[in-house]
């Protein structure tokens, strides 16, 4: 209606000046046209210039004066010829007059106190007060500034601001607008009318919905991928559920001497219950005690008293080797031999302090290839084809110490973003010692390689924190705002 | 692995050469060693004190921390640092280590007692004479004993070392083994003299030495080494006697190992002698010491021979993957200190004699020849190649089935977390109103903090403890964990398995109990086949601690309670401090595969 109004009126005059003066003419509030100013204005069927407008309003004080006349005057009228207590008065006019009115009263010199009675001091007074209050509520105007002052002073008037708009037809001016449409819907499909529809501008800054979706854990992620890269190089994933191992499959089956550092209890976590595993291969048994004890096979051996009590200890794996070993026992056993490639990626054990880049438990990723007459330089080629998926090109080979490999070679990447060579992982050819008691075939070597999951997913995304990776610290947040992982895209 | 501290000026005076950082680096590279840190004597005070701001000098002495293998107990001092890389870079000869030629009777002699079976069996010992020691030398000397001490003799346990000056004692020794109350002397760096149980007690206090009392403290004898004047030499494991203390003065030292293991006593008495004998006055020559047991059997140590071991050219090239000649090979093995020369075989084919040295107890195997050969050739020299063999990849079927789940459990909503499988016993049992029967979780014999008590049987404490460490994450919190529990299994050998587990949680204003038996609903919904028939009602009213009353249900198939859901007791969420109610799932997902 006020939408209506508006662009009737202007179809016929060119200017509304005022929209107070407008909206009082047509009975409509003014609030309620300034919303339809608004909105026609965004449509640019309108213009309009904004007009200020200031006025004097009266205070609820003011407005009470106006009705029942000042507090001086009602107070005059109150006192008797004969003089009156001003206990009397309150009871008469209430605390609140008799205080103001008397002030004002005394102050005009209206009445005057003596001996405790307040006695009139003139016939007849004005009440100019509630003259120019009236006036200001009616509309008009009170020249005097004094006056005006006064009134501001007592605070029974107070100044208000209006707002009103000049207006005037608008570049997209029509006496009756049509609505624009704000979204597609299937009403609009279903006529047809989408083609003659004026679609309403959108926000293109305004959010989406916030949406519900799930997420995966980004060191998982970073598994997935690496899982790849081993089934497309022709790996086949080792069964690793099995955490708790005896000291024989993770240690002596792969030729660790029994005095060997990684076997202190400062190392390894081992088991008070189950606290010995509780069978093994008697026969290949034997076979490992000998090779520790006084070699064979080519050997010297380690030459000490080989426990069997100390490969009975059950422990946490402290690396996921021990399961290839059992693979490769298994393996051994099958008749005739058939070259494999195997990977896991799993968790392993350690008794350390837990520290910034240290858990006492984490993932190991490991590789390994068994053939005959498989070669350090197969090692090299196959290391460079792995590393390279993985986005590290640039490597070079240490030689390293580890007991059941021989060779053992450090793999170092070249890291752009740290400018240095960094450690990226192990790798090696399991020993003689440890392959040929388990009954493969002379020349069947075995080349394997290791890392952690944690170190390179840490590289990757700039974590220097593993506990912000994995375990119960790990922020939700991090977990929701991580980018997919790109690995093996490349 | 070992790192050895050594001033890098005597370093490169001793090399022979000066070197920039990087260029030394590459060269550890190359060998197989690392320059792990470059610190100052002054800077590592500093550190250890915790003084951080304090001026460096700019003259005091650089120090390089080089780290080596856990096997070269030959490259555990400047000496033998050295001599490897000069011998590597072509500048010195393979040293020839001789026993002098003493005429049996005036041989030193070491008598053991049958006593020392009880406690510490095997003795060994070797004189240097003519030595010459300087403070560099005596504190490298020193610095070596502490290195064997801590690698190959595990912390004094499989052997002692005892250096004295040879001209303040008498032989023949004796090595003995005595009741406590028997021994009596004045240990070094002391000036009274103790008994010997006194004296453990007196080290109970002392940092370093406390931490070897315990290997004979609690046997009826110690073992004590004498000289003729019944003067004590030591008491091994433990401490000297301060009459023999070595001094920059001392010409002549007398050396014993005391072991629980021979072989190991062999290589840590010959690793002394070899790389303290090139300050002998006849370099590279050890005096031997006669060692006489009590039933007439005798050894002469130390036994420095050189152990010839025949390997095939091909077990040398071969494994490489290059082609070498055998004359091509013998200099590579010489770099690495292996003397080494051909000889050819009845049927034409080559070998290579390669000669051990002592230092090289590392060497067991023609694989260890083969290495050397690669180092010395350059593991970055190698030609690469790729693996013939054809493969096929392939998953296993419970982890790509867990994939699968993990998959359709984010599906809905929910966010994946990964957490630890060790927690506290009380976490895995009492938090959870669980009592321990015994007959469930693996225990942890020796853990390092309470945190890895046990390995846990249920995920449940993980996922509560994910929560609470985010806390102030917005309502509502929807995670899982695919992941093993392990449980105790007679069955098994090693009398545990894993299992595989589904955990998921929800935790919001309200309980949230219909959110997680949806989620129940889809996973048994999904998980259908026909190996896997599901009857419509697995659900069974339940009374789990954990849960809350008659909010919970088992979940059954074929005839086996495979899982739990309901709302989490609100005893075991104060436990954990978490203010919301939470529901919780948890499914044994190996049984539906």
């Amino acid at each position: 209606m006020a939408e209506k109004a508006i662009l009737e009126f202007l179809k016929e005059e060119d200017e509304i000046p005022d929209s107070q003066v407008f909206a009082a003419s047509v009975g409509i509030d003014h609030t309620d046209l300034e919303n339809v100013i608004k909105s026609l204005r965004g449509f640019e069927i309108i213009e309009s210039l904004d007009i200020k407008k200031e006025s004097f309003v009266l205070t609820d004080e003011g407005k009470s004066y106006a009705a029942d006349g000042s507090p001086e005057v009602q107070f005059f009228l109150a006192v008797p010829p004969e003089g009156i207590t001003r206990d009397d008065l309150k009871k008469k006019l209430g605390d609140n007059i008799v205080n103001i009115g008397l002030n004002w009263a005394m102050k005009n010199k209206w009445v005057e106190i003596k001996k405790q009675l307040v006695f009139r001091k003139v016939e007849n007074v004005e009440d100019k007060v509630k003259d120019q209050l009236k006036k200001i509520e009616d509309g008009e105007v009170v020249d005097k500034k004094e006056d005006i002052d006064a009134l501001k002073k007592r605070k029974l008037i107070t100044l208000q601001t209006w707002k009103a708009y000049a207006l005037r037809k608008g570049p997209k001016y029509a006496p009756e607008r049509k609505k624009a449409a704000t979204d597609l819907t299937r009403e609009h499909l279903q006529r047809g009318d989408w083609k003659d529809l004026e679609f309403k501008e959108y926000n293109l800054c305004a959010q989406g919905q916030p949406i519900q979706v799930g997420y995966l854990q980004p060191l998982l992620e970073v598994r997935e991928e690496i899982q790849n890269i081993f089934l497309q190089m022709g790996f086949e994933e080792m069964p690793t559920n099995n955490f708790v191992e005896s000291s024989f499959w993770n240690f002596d089956a792969l030729f660790q001497p029994q005095q060997h550092p990684a076997r202190d209890s400062h190392d390894t976590f081992f088991l008070k219950v189950p606290a010995a595993t509780r069978q093994l291969p008697e026969d290949y048994v034997v076979r490992v005690k000998r090779v520790h004890e006084s070699g064979g096979y080519g050997s010297k051996g380690y030459g000490y008293d080989w426990k069997r009590e100390e490969a009975d200890k059950n422990l946490l794996r402290t690396h996921t080797t021990a399961v290839s070993t059992r693979m490769l026992y298994m393996l051994a056993q099958q008749k005739p031999f058939r070259p494999k490639r195997y990977f896991s990626i799993d968790r392993v054990f350690r008794n350390e302090a837990v520290d910034r880049t240290h858990l006492a438990e984490f993932h190991q990723i490991e590789g390994l290839i068994c053939d005959h007459g498989l070669t350090l330089a197969d090692l090299l080629g196959v290391l460079e084809d792995f590393f390279t998926r993985l986005g590290m090109s640039k490597l070079r080979f240490k030689p390293a110490y580890n007991p059941y490999t021989e060779p053992s070679m450090e793999v170092f990447s070249y890291h752009e973003g740290l400018k240095k060579w960094v450690e990226v992982g192990n790798s090696g050819m399991f020993r003689p010692e440890m392959l040929l008691p388990m009954g493969l075939p002379q020349d069947v070597n075995v080349i394997a390689w290791g890392l952690s999951l944690e170190r390179p997913t840490m590289i990757l995304y700039g974590i220097d924190n593993i506990r912000d990776l994995f375990g119960p610290k790990v922020d939700f947040n991090l977990i929701k705002n991580n980018p997919i992982c790109r690995l093996g895209l490349l | 692995m070992p790192t050895v501290s050594v001033g890098r000026d005597r370093l490169f005076e001793a090399l022979g050469e000066t070197y920039t950082q990087e260029d030394f680096e590459k060269l550890c590279f190359e060998f197989g060693i690392e320059l792990d840190d470059v610190t100052t004597e002054k800077a590592i005070i500093r550190k250890e004190r915790h003084l951080e701001g304090e001026e460096e000098d700019e003259d005091e002495e650089v120090i390089y921390k080089i780290e080596v293998a856990a096997n070269r107990y030959d490259l555990l001092c400047l000496e033998g640092i050295v001599r490897a890389l000069r011998i590597f870079i072509g500048k010195e000869e393979i040293p020839v280590f001789k026993v002098s030629d003493v005429p049996p009777k005036s041989m030193l002699k070491m008598h053991v007692k049958p006593e020392t079976a009880l406690i510490r069996p095997f003795v060994v010992c070797a004189v240097l004479r003519g030595i010459t020691f300087d403070e560099a030398r005596y504190n490298s000397f020193i610095d070596l004993q502490d290195k064997l001490h801590q690698n190959i003799c595990r912390k004094r346990s499989l052997v002692a070392i005892g250096t004295h000056d040879l001209d303040t004692i008498q032989g023949p020794f004796s090595y003995e083994a005595l009741p406590p109350p028997d021994i009596n002397f004045v240990p070094l760096k002391q000036v009274k003299s103790f008994r010997a149980g006194e004296l453990l007690e007196f080290y109970r206090s002392d940092m370093k030495l406390k931490k070897f009392l315990h290997i004979i403290e609690n046997s009826p004898v110690y073992p004590v080494i004498y000289d003729s004047n019944r003067t004590v030499l030591s008491l091994p494991p433990i401490i000297n006697g301060a009459h023999s203390a070595i001094t920059l003065k001392t010409k002549n030292v007398f050396i014993e190992c005391t072991a629980t293991d021979l072989t190991k006593a062999n290589i840590v008495l010959n690793t002394m002698v070899t790389m303290f004998s090139e300050y002998c006055g006849k370099k590279f020559e050890v005096e031997p010491v006669e060692v006489v047991y009590s039933d007439g059997r005798s050894s002469i140590y130390p036994d420095l021979t050189v152990s010839n071991m025949e390997v095939s050219l091909a077990d040398i090239t071969g494994p490489i993957g290059i082609a070498l000649e055998a004359s091509e090979v013998v200099p590579l093995l010489n770099k690495m200190q292996l003397q080494a020369g051909k000889s050819l075989t009845t049927n034409g084919n080559c070998n290579i004699i390669v000669s051990v040295p002592p230092t090289r107890s590392d060497i067991l195997h023609a694989r260890d020849v083969m290495e050397d050969v690669a180092i010395a050739y350059g593991f970055n020299n190698i030609p690469k190649s790729k693996p013939k063999c054809m493969t096929t990849g392939g998953r296993q079927p419970l982890n790509r089935f867990s994939d699968k789940i993990r998959a359709e459990v984010s599906r809905a909503g929910y966010m994946e977390v990964l957490t630890w499988v060790l927690c506290s016993h009380e976490e895995n049992f009492a938090m959870l109103k669980r009592n321990d029967d015994g007959d469930k979780a693996v225990i942890i014999a020796n853990p390092r903090s309470s945190d890895f008590e046990v390995v846990r049987t249920s995920l449940m404490s993980c996922l509560l403890k994910t929560v609470k460490h985010n806390i102030d994450h917005p309502r509502p919190i929807k995670i899982f964990e695919v992941g093993d529990v392990v449980i105790l299994d007679a069955a098994r050998d090693v009398g545990a398995a894993n299992n595989r587990r589904l955990a998921a949680l929800y935790c919001n204003v309200t309980s949230g109990f219909e959110e997680i038996l949806g989620l129940v609903e889809r996973i048994m919904k999904v998980v259908r086949a026909p190996h896997v028939q599901l009857s419509d009602n697995y659900m069974r009213p339940s009374n789990e601690p954990e849960f809350f009353p008659n909010r919970q249900c088992s979940i059954i198939f074929q005839e086996k309670q495979i899982g739990h859901f309901g709302i989490v007791h609100p005893e075991v969420l104060k436990k954990f401090g978490i203010p919301d109610p939470c529901s919780y799932v948890e499914i044994d997902i190996q049984a539906l595969l």
